[in-house]
């Protein structure tokens, strides 16, 4: 990921909501310097989603019907 | 340099509850409307409100605005201006059904009226029992209202400018307001984004502490504008301290865990909110909450291995209740607690939720400063409303709940000013030569500097001073030493240096053009802090002080605009 691609995803993990917030920072600090491929774009496209439903995931209240979000979401859960 | 120009009737910075109501105002009336924002408007820190919106409906039991009123003179400590909490009080119903009908998916009851919870400090019969008025939509009452603003707006062809950032106001010689600067995050491009009336919706600053509930955007954005561009702030001493964020990460844990019947334990297990409000009790006002836990953490009672946090007990309220009224509840306590809430108590701390301070503006949302000798001459063509600004409806201490019932007030009613303001003054003013100078020499100061300082060093070290100098409890030689640092601070602040000086996407020089927001937020909130000798609301110094002490630099306006005075006594609950 080029240094721009970084600022730009780190800025879209500032939310409305600080849980999101704090989960997205421990994610990228643990993550973020081998983000490639499909995780990142599993992360693009969570990023998408709005307040309330990222959270929802993130905290398991509710399950993730997108298989293709469903690691990342597992490695947000852990964060 | 001569920077690109876009010109617009009307300009809103912010698009949070309080810039999306007055945009949609504004652009239904047909005007041409920009909004800025840092992120896309739904994520606006508006979307994290839980708890609900205050407006006496009466739907669960007698209620009237007039008690919603007293409620909001007391809480503020007689400090609020009460033609503005008359105002808001009044006008609160019409704007929870204008945005029941603008779609807002409100909880109901059974005979299909809107559902109403119990808050801290709101009551029946001036001060007498508890009132349910808080409206609410579980526990996404603001992401429901963002998103249901947002939707109206889009139908309204409201045009929005998304990670954009405003940098400073412009103004001319006659103190007029013509627009601002911003820079657009994508391609790193600084424009004058000319307005006939320019709307300031910026939210709060809670970044300034090191613990707060707010977001990382809350950063003081446009009063750091205001404040450089020669605009006094207003009651910047007044932070409030929500009793409940979680201890050690402050995600709030809202008032309506109390309002169901969730209460505050020590260590002993003692429920000691009934020594300190023997009525209200856990639901008393949000300062006298806040300052009867510190004082348990400071007495020796508090709990967990440093005694230095309290409990909230909700668990013999039944996983039911919990679920149904309170379901976040659970999911953030266990992932910032590390406890079931339905087992277990969560531990809470006093931590920094709210601006009471702001733009000094009056109750039609125009931006009032000193001028003369009128302590409240409007500043034309420019407005302010929402978090950013001091209206003044929360005086000293805000009540739950009157935050969202204040946007859309206040929004709306801001709106209103500008679309007259626009009729009344047809025609577009010329921008000053120098309109961007103090954007283009910040950001040329910043590109050069050398020798300077890391922003995450000044910005920590800020935060650690707001927070040991400025908390619950105030004493008058740390603030003394508190001022000294922050002024130490702010001149750091005006050396940073950055080492990425790319255009495209630039967060290191959005940090440090935030920095320099923050920092005049603190400097403000500290002076301010020293300079008022006496504990009113949120703020509580322990040192005596004289009734000639009271600092007046802006009297509070004591007559309503209909109803009686309500005159000021000693706050109890
Ligand atoms: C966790 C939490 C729960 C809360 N619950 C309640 C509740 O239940 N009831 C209640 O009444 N109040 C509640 N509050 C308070 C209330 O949510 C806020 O005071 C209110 O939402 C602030 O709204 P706003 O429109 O003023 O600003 P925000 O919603 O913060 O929006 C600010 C906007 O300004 C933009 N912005 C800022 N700076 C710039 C810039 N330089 N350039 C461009 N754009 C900029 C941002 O991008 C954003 O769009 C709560 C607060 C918190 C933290």
């Amino acid at each position: 990921m080029t240094d721009v691609e970084m600022n730009r995803l780190r800025w879209r993990c500032r939310r409305g909501r600080l849980e999101n917030e704090l989960v997205l920072e421990r994610f990228l600090d643990a993550y973020g310097a081998q983000l490639e491929g499909e995780r990142l774009a599993a992360l693009k496209a969570l990023l998408d989603y709005n307040d309330d439903d990222l959270w929802s995931l993130v905290s398991g209240r509710r399950e993730c019907g997108d298989p293709a979000l469903g690691e990342v979401v597992q490695l947000l859960r852990r964060c | 340099m001569a920077l690109a120009k876009r010109s617009f009737d009307a300009v809103v910075v912010g698009a949070g509850g309080a810039g999306l109501r007055a945009a949609l105002q504004l652009s239904e009336s047909g005007l041409s409307v920009a909004v800025l924002s840092k992120v896309f408007p739904t994520r606006s820190h508006t979307v994290a409100a839980q708890g609900g919106i205050g407006a006496a409906l009466g739907n669960m039991d007698e209620d009237s605005w007039l008690w919603h009123m007293y409620d909001t003179v007391k809480g503020s400590d007689w400090l609020g201006d009460q033609d503005a909490i008359e105002f808001m009080c009044r006008e609160a119903p019409k704007l929870v059904y204008e945005l029941e009908h603008f779609g807002m998916p409100f909880d109901r009851n059974e005979n299909g009226t809107v559902y109403q919870r119990p808050f801290g400090g709101h009551s029946q019969n001036f001060g007498e029992r508890p009132v349910q008025r808080s409206c609410c939509a579980a526990d996404r009452t603001g992401h429901a209202m963002l998103h249901t603003l947002y939707q109206r707006n889009v139908r309204a062809h409201t045009q929005f400018f998304v990670e954009w950032m405003a940098l400073d106001l412009v103004r001319d010689s006659s103190g007029q307001v013509l627009g601002v600067t911003a820079l657009e995050m994508e391609t790193g491009e600084v424009m004058i984004l000319n307005a006939r009336a320019t709307l300031f919706a910026t939210g709060g600053a809670g970044r300034i502490f090191w613990s707060t509930t707010n977001a990382f955007i809350c950063t003081g954005d446009g009063l750091g504008m205001a404040a450089r561009a020669g605009i006094p702030l207003e009651d910047m001493e007044f932070w409030q301290f929500h009793p409940t964020g979680v201890a050690g990460a402050g995600v709030l844990i809202t008032e309506g865990v109390r309002g169901e019947g969730g209460y505050l334990l020590n260590k002993n297990g003692e429920r000691f909110m009934e020594r300190y409000a023997p009525n209200l009790k856990d639901l008393a006002s949000r300062d006298i909450v806040s300052r009867a836990m510190a004082t348990e953490i400071k007495e020796g009672r508090g709990a967990g291995p440093h005694g230095d946090y309290l409990l909230l007990k909700l668990d013999h309220l039944g996983p039911e209740v919990i679920d149904k009224r309170l379901p976040g509840i659970r999911e953030i306590s266990k992932k910032f607690a590390n406890i079931d809430p339905v087992k277990d108590p969560i531990p809470v701390v006093p931590t920094v939720h709210y601006m009471m301070g702001g733009i000094p503006a009056n109750y039609l949302g125009e931006v009032v400063v000193p001028q003369g000798g009128n302590p409240e001459a409007v500043v034309p063509g420019f407005y302010a409303a929402g978090e950013c600004a001091c209206a003044s409806v929360h005086g000293a201490n805000r009540l739950g709940t009157n935050s969202l019932t204040d946007l859309l007030v206040f929004g709306k009613a801001a709106a209103e000013s500008m679309i007259k303001f626009l009729k009344e003054n047809p025609g577009r003013k010329d921008l000053p030569k120098d309109a961007a100078e103090r954007t283009l020499s910040r950001l040329a100061r910043l590109d050069n500097q050398k020798n300077g300082e890391s922003v995450a060093e000044v910005a920590t070290e800020m935060r650690r001073t707001m927070q040991s100098h400025c908390g619950v409890f105030r004493f008058p030689d740390t603030l003394a030493e508190g001022v000294k640092k922050i002024r130490g601070i702010a001149d750091r602040a005006s050396r940073t240096q950055i080492k990425d000086k790319s255009r495209v996407f630039n967060t290191a020089r959005l940090e440090a053009l935030e920095l320099d927001n923050l920092v005049e937020v603190a400097r403000a909130s500290m002076v301010s802090a020293e300079a008022r000798k006496e504990s009113r609301g949120a703020h509580d110094r322990s040192d005596q002080y004289k009734d000639g002490d009271r600092l007046e630099y802006k009297p509070v306006h004591m007559k309503p605009l209909t109803a009686r005075t309500i005159e000021p006594k000693v706050r109890t609950y």
